[in-house]
């Protein structure tokens, strides 16, 4: 058989830091980088006699993604130890949550070619990060010694597990991009995934297309984009696809992606099989959540990408543009803000995907920086709309705006930019022109329509651009009629 | 009487007075232990400098005048699983035979915030696994009243220092009878407290849901005067409990009358020595004498502790000692091929054989297929023991049994044997699962080696505790008696 | 016999604990003789019982989210038995 004979089957962990300044369990600081071992204290270097203390933040977080995911959120929920022998691990023992997750039974809704798909989120936990190991050699296999770190060690994690309801590699990765744009939208995390903060295991094994029985599958621990797990998937469905077709069984293990050939690799374990030890961590106590938490939760919650996109598209924008305008948050927050002011949202649309997109992406300049308010925006729209200034105009003024900070108002009062609308001023300067240009005026009363075009051009040479073009039209041809 | 023997109580009346001053009290104490240490040997590590720096310190305060705390200037030492910044903090352990703590645990700090002079980290069964005091990887230490005898365990630094007068009082650790047990076998005063009235915070855990730090002394009011210094909630422990604490010396009245005291019959079962049957009827007779109401109950669970201890306490040791590798702290083992095989060395040579023993037990009834079968139903029976408790303490103020089932066994007599070895915590260990206060109190003698009594109760009713054992205390002279600890007893 | 020697032998990895075969027959009849005692607890049904992780029932204990100095990096380091450029030196991990 080939390997479009196989139908494959995939379910995704993914482990995403919160966004809190502090670890889970101590006071240290979260900040990524910064000298080994600098972020440490006794709790979260395991010191003999130390104990931890729960970080409120990371509950609420915790139950925000869940709420954002659709999940249940536990009334009852605990911590529990699992236990491992791993030089990351300062205590040897992971505190995880093991049977009552706080976050239970949730959905995400992906999109792939035009078909909606909900995936099942089976749970959502909280547990610590471990710390960072460095090798002497270049891979941990070829280094006869390592280097631990433990700034890491305690930053808090949510392990979100999916069922196993993917179905194909474009699933997988609109199922990651999809959570990913959830939890950096709620502030969760920020999902830096170059600074590892998400990170993702896979599980897949294949079936022959038709079969509804699962296949035997292997799981891919560590990969840090979607590209690796592109690539890594594709690989191991072709690896599984050849070893059934020679008649034999994959094996059920945990393999490690190796970014740089390209292949998985067997992490054939000298050691037993992983026997975890599970059992409530007697340090904390357990979590009791009522619903009045849960609520107060929700509403800190802003309104999820796939909504607003529904809403943009409602507002008129096209599927495009709305899913442009979603896909940072902070821009679709700056237009949601000027649409108050200003309500055309096609219009409104264009200039901030467009001039105002495009002046900040040249400054390097990030939305929530940036020197123009929503507000600001919606003002120079306005004079635009009223015929204050050109649209020419404003996207000269915009640029001054980002560049002093100034209101479009002031600007063109400053610069003398406003447009000449006033029938009086404009008249005067047209009988000018028509006075410079008879032979203009000749070739217009002899039919040629494109001597209006020259003149009109003229009477904007004349003002500097600022006589208000419809207005000019209408004079013009009255003048001459 | 010499100093050394005082209370605390006495020694701060004292020291207020300025009959004596701290640096002249820590050199008679060092004095004392330079005399008896040598048989007793309670001590893994002496710190008379620090102390005499510290006492320097109160002294000034007292000449300047200040007023000082109840605590502040008298000698004690802490057991050797309590960390103390810049001190060596062994458990008694090859494992930790160079570790110096970083920090202070919260007991610890309390005591130095309330002028207590520290004379050094006191022997202990390693881990405090042990109920002997034999399992020190360092020593054993020898009960003032026959050196041939153990101190009991594990805190046996803990009370040998207590009753050999080389500290006014101490602090211990209980998790089945660790404070208690040993109390009683030196014939001294041992509190537990309810789980959660003490931080556990610096106390190097053996296990976290049945530690807890009590204090040792020669009477019960200097008891409730340390309980006063280091009870009271601490956020750097999430298992502390936010209660009001009272002053503990204000239940300290003479007087019982009317008091419902219940005795477990349970408690009084076979392998109870006759001997010590028979001092604790006598106590149940003093107190129905000062007017308690005394009556038999009973407690149907009470012959599962042991086997639910049993199974619980290994089970979180095991997970608690594994961050014990070699990698940030602690012994590590020579020419090591790969990891894994640096971790297991590391740990067959840092541990005594008793831990190791109660990690093997503890891991593997926690392993995938036993898991059901032994921890979760041992933490099952947990909640019919507590149920036991709670029903009990429905009828009575406290509940009444002996404290150990024997005296001071001698040294070496049940090493071998783990099983008769566990069994000195029959009567302790139950009140561990159920988070509950008790109390040991001196209340006689078999062979001239000292009885304890022990007093439980309600959840945070220590003071309901202290008032018992402090009436019986006043109407009683054991606590008067004092072992013959002389330099010319050699062993 | 509840545990056997080669259970013995796999408890023994699972702790990271390298036992002589002295230990290893030690240990299998301590823990039998250990569980055997325990065994009484069969006699108890317990299925209509919770289980009790916690002596006191606290919960809710948290902290809020505020930095606080780390300890200095020398005091982390202080107590290893192998240190090299800051790091906790370990020998090959597979
Ligand atoms: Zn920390």
């Amino acid at each position: 058989m080939s390997v479009n004979d196989y139908e494959m089957v995939c379910g995704v962990e993914v482990h995403a830091e919160l966004a809190t300044k502090t670890k889970i369990f101590c006071s240290c600081t979260t900040e990524f980088g910064g000298e080994q071992n600098t972020h440490v204290c006794p709790v979260c270097s395991g010191l003999p006699g130390v104990l931890p203390v729960l970080n409120r933040e990371v509950v609420n977080l915790a139950i925000k993604a869940g709420l954002a995911l659709n999940c249940e959120i536990a009334d009852y929920s605990k911590f529990d130890r699992k236990n491992y022998y791993y030089p990351d691990l300062p205590k040897n023992y992971q505190t995880s949550q093991f049977d009552l997750p706080i976050c239970k039974a949730g959905w995400l809704e992906i999109m792939v070619d035009e078909e909606k798909k909900r995936i099942g989120i089976t749970r959502a936990h909280m547990e610590e990060d471990a710390g960072k190991l460095v090798h002497s050699g270049e891979t941990i296999t070829s280094s006869m010694e390592s280097f631990v770190d433990y700034n890491r060690t305690g930053v808090p994690l949510l392990e979100i597990v999916s069922e196993p309801d993917m179905r194909s590699i474009p699933e997988v990765i609109a199922y990651l991009e999809q959570l990913v744009e959830i939890l950096e939208y709620t502030e969760v995390s920020d999902c830096k995934l170059e600074q590892g903060s998400v990170r993702f295991d896979v599980n897949v094994s294949i079936r022959p297309k038709g079969s509804s029985e699962f296949g035997i599958r292997s799981e891919i621990k560590n990969l840090n984009s979607y590209s690796s797990v592109r690539r890594c998937l594709e690989y191991e469905i072709e690896r599984q696809a050849k070893i059934l077709d020679e008649g034999e069984r994959v094996i059920q293990e945990t393999r490690t992606w190796d970014e740089g050939k390209g292949i998985t690799l067997s992490l054939r374990s000298k050691e037993e099989a992983h026997d975890y030890r599970y059992f409530p961590e007697p340090d904390l106590v357990p979590l009791v959540i009522d619903r009045e938490w849960v609520e107060r939760i929700s509403q800190t919650l802003p309104e999820l990408p796939v909504a607003r996109r529904a809403r943009f598209q409602s507002l008129g924008l096209s599927e495009y543009d709305a899913k442009v305008l979603t896909d940072s948050k902070d821009l679709a927050d700056f237009f949601d803000q000027a649409l108050i002011e200003y309500k055309d949202a096609k219009v409104l649309a264009n200039w901030v995907m467009g001039d105002f997109s495009r002046i900040l992406n040249a400054q390097q300049c990030a939305v929530g920086d940036s020197p123009i308010t929503p507000l600001q925006l919606a003002e120079l729209l306005k004079l635009i709309e009223k015929g204050t200034i050109s649209g020419k105009i404003a996207k000269s003024v915009i640029e001054d705006m980002y560049t002093t900070g100034k209101d479009a108002g002031t600007i063109i009062k400053e610069k003398g930019l406003a447009q000449i609308s006033d029938e009086g001023a404009l008249s005067g300067i047209i009988d000018g022109v028509l006075a410079a240009n008879p032979q203009s005026v000749e070739d217009y009363r002899a039919g040629k329509e494109r001597a209006l075009g020259f003149l009109v051009g003229q009477i904007m040479k004349a003002t500097k651009g600022q006589a208000n073009p419809g207005k000019v039209n209408q004079l013009l041809k009255g003048k001459l009629s | 009487m010499d100093i050394t023997a005082r209370s605390a109580a006495e020694l701060h009346t004292m020291l207020e007075s300025k009959a004596i001053s701290a640096t002249e009290l820590v050199r008679e104490f060092i004095d004392r232990i330079n005399k008896v240490e040598g048989n007793v040997k309670a001590f893994v590590t002496l710190t008379e400098e620090s102390a005499l720096e510290q006492a320097a310190k109160q002294d000034e305060k007292i000449a300047r005048g200040e007023k000082i705390g109840p605590l502040a200037g008298i000698p004690m030492a802490f057991k050797d699983n309590m960390c103390l910044t810049g001190i060596r903090t062994t458990c008694s352990s090859k494992m930790l035979e160079n570790f110096i703590p970083p920090y202070d645990a919260t007991v610890v700090e309390r005591l130095l915030d309330a002028g207590a002079i520290s004379l050094g980290k006191l022997n202990m069964d390693e881990f405090a696994m042990g109920s002997s005091t034999e399992n020190s990887a360092f020593f054993p230490t020898h009960n003032p009243w026959d050196l041939s005898c153990v101190t009991g365990g594990s805190s046996g630094g803990s009370v040998a220092s207590v009753a050999a007068d080389e500290v006014a009082y101490s602090l211990g650790s209980d998790t089945g009878g660790s404070i208690r047990q040993p109390a009683a076998f030196c014939g001294v005063v041992g509190m537990k407290p309810t789980y959660g009235a003490v931080s556990r915070y610096g106390l190097i855990a053996f296990a976290s849901s049945l530690d807890q730090i009590g204090p040792v002394t020669k009477t019960v009011r200097d008891n409730a005067l340390v309980l006063n210094a280091i009870a009271g909630h601490d956020t750097k422990d999430s298992t502390s409990v936010p209660f009001e604490k009272p002053d503990y010396t204000e239940f300290l009245v003479n007087d019982i009358k009317g008091l419902k005291i219940g005795i477990p019959w349970e408690y009084f079962g076979e392998g109870i020595d006759q001997g010590v049957a028979r001092v604790i009827q006598e106590a149940i007779e003093t107190l129905k004498g000062l007017g308690a109401e005394v009556t038999e109950c009973s407690m149907p669970h009470t012959e599962y502790a042991m086997p639910t201890y049993y199974l619980i306490a290994p089970a979180e040791c095991s997970s608690n000692l594994a961050r014990f590798d070699g990698v940030r702290y602690g012994h590590r083992s020579q020419n090591n091929e790969d990891i894994i095989s640096m971790f297991r060395k590391t740990r067959a040579e840092g541990f005594g054989s008793e831990v190791k023993r109660r990690i093997m037990l503890g891991t593997y009834a926690l392993s995938s297929g036993y898991y059901d079968a032994y921890y979760l139903k041992a933490q099952k029976v947990r909640t019919l023991i507590k149920q036991d408790f709670d029903n009990a303490l429905e009828k009575f103020d406290v509940l009444l049994s002996p404290t150990a089932p024997t005296p001071a066994f001698k040294l070496g007599e049940k090493l071998t044997d783990p099983l008769s070895m566990y069994m000195s915590d029959i009567c302790t260990s139950p009140l561990n699962l159920a988070g509950l206060p008790g109390i040991s109190v001196p209340a006689g003698f078999v062979n001239g080696l000292p009885v304890g009594l022990q007093l439980m109760g309600k959840a945070f009713s220590e003071g309901m505790l202290y008032r018992v054992a402090y009436t019986f205390e006043q109407n009683t002279d054991f606590h008067k008696v004092k072992p013959e600890l002389t330099a010319e007893v050699v062993l | 016999m509840k545990i056997s020697r080669e259970e013995v032998e796999y408890v023994a990895m699972l702790a990271r604990l390298e036992l002589t075969a002295q230990e290893t027959e030690d240990y299998t009849g301590n823990l039998n003789s250990i569980l055997e005692y325990a065994g009484i607890l069969e006699k108890l049904d317990t299925s209509e019982v919770l289980p009790t992780a916690h002596a006191v029932p606290l919960h809710n204990v948290m902290r809020e989210d505020v930095v606080k100095s780390s300890m200095d990096a020398a005091k982390v380091l202080a107590n290893a038995p192998d240190v090299e450029n800051g790091f906790f030196k370990v020998p090959k991990i597979v």
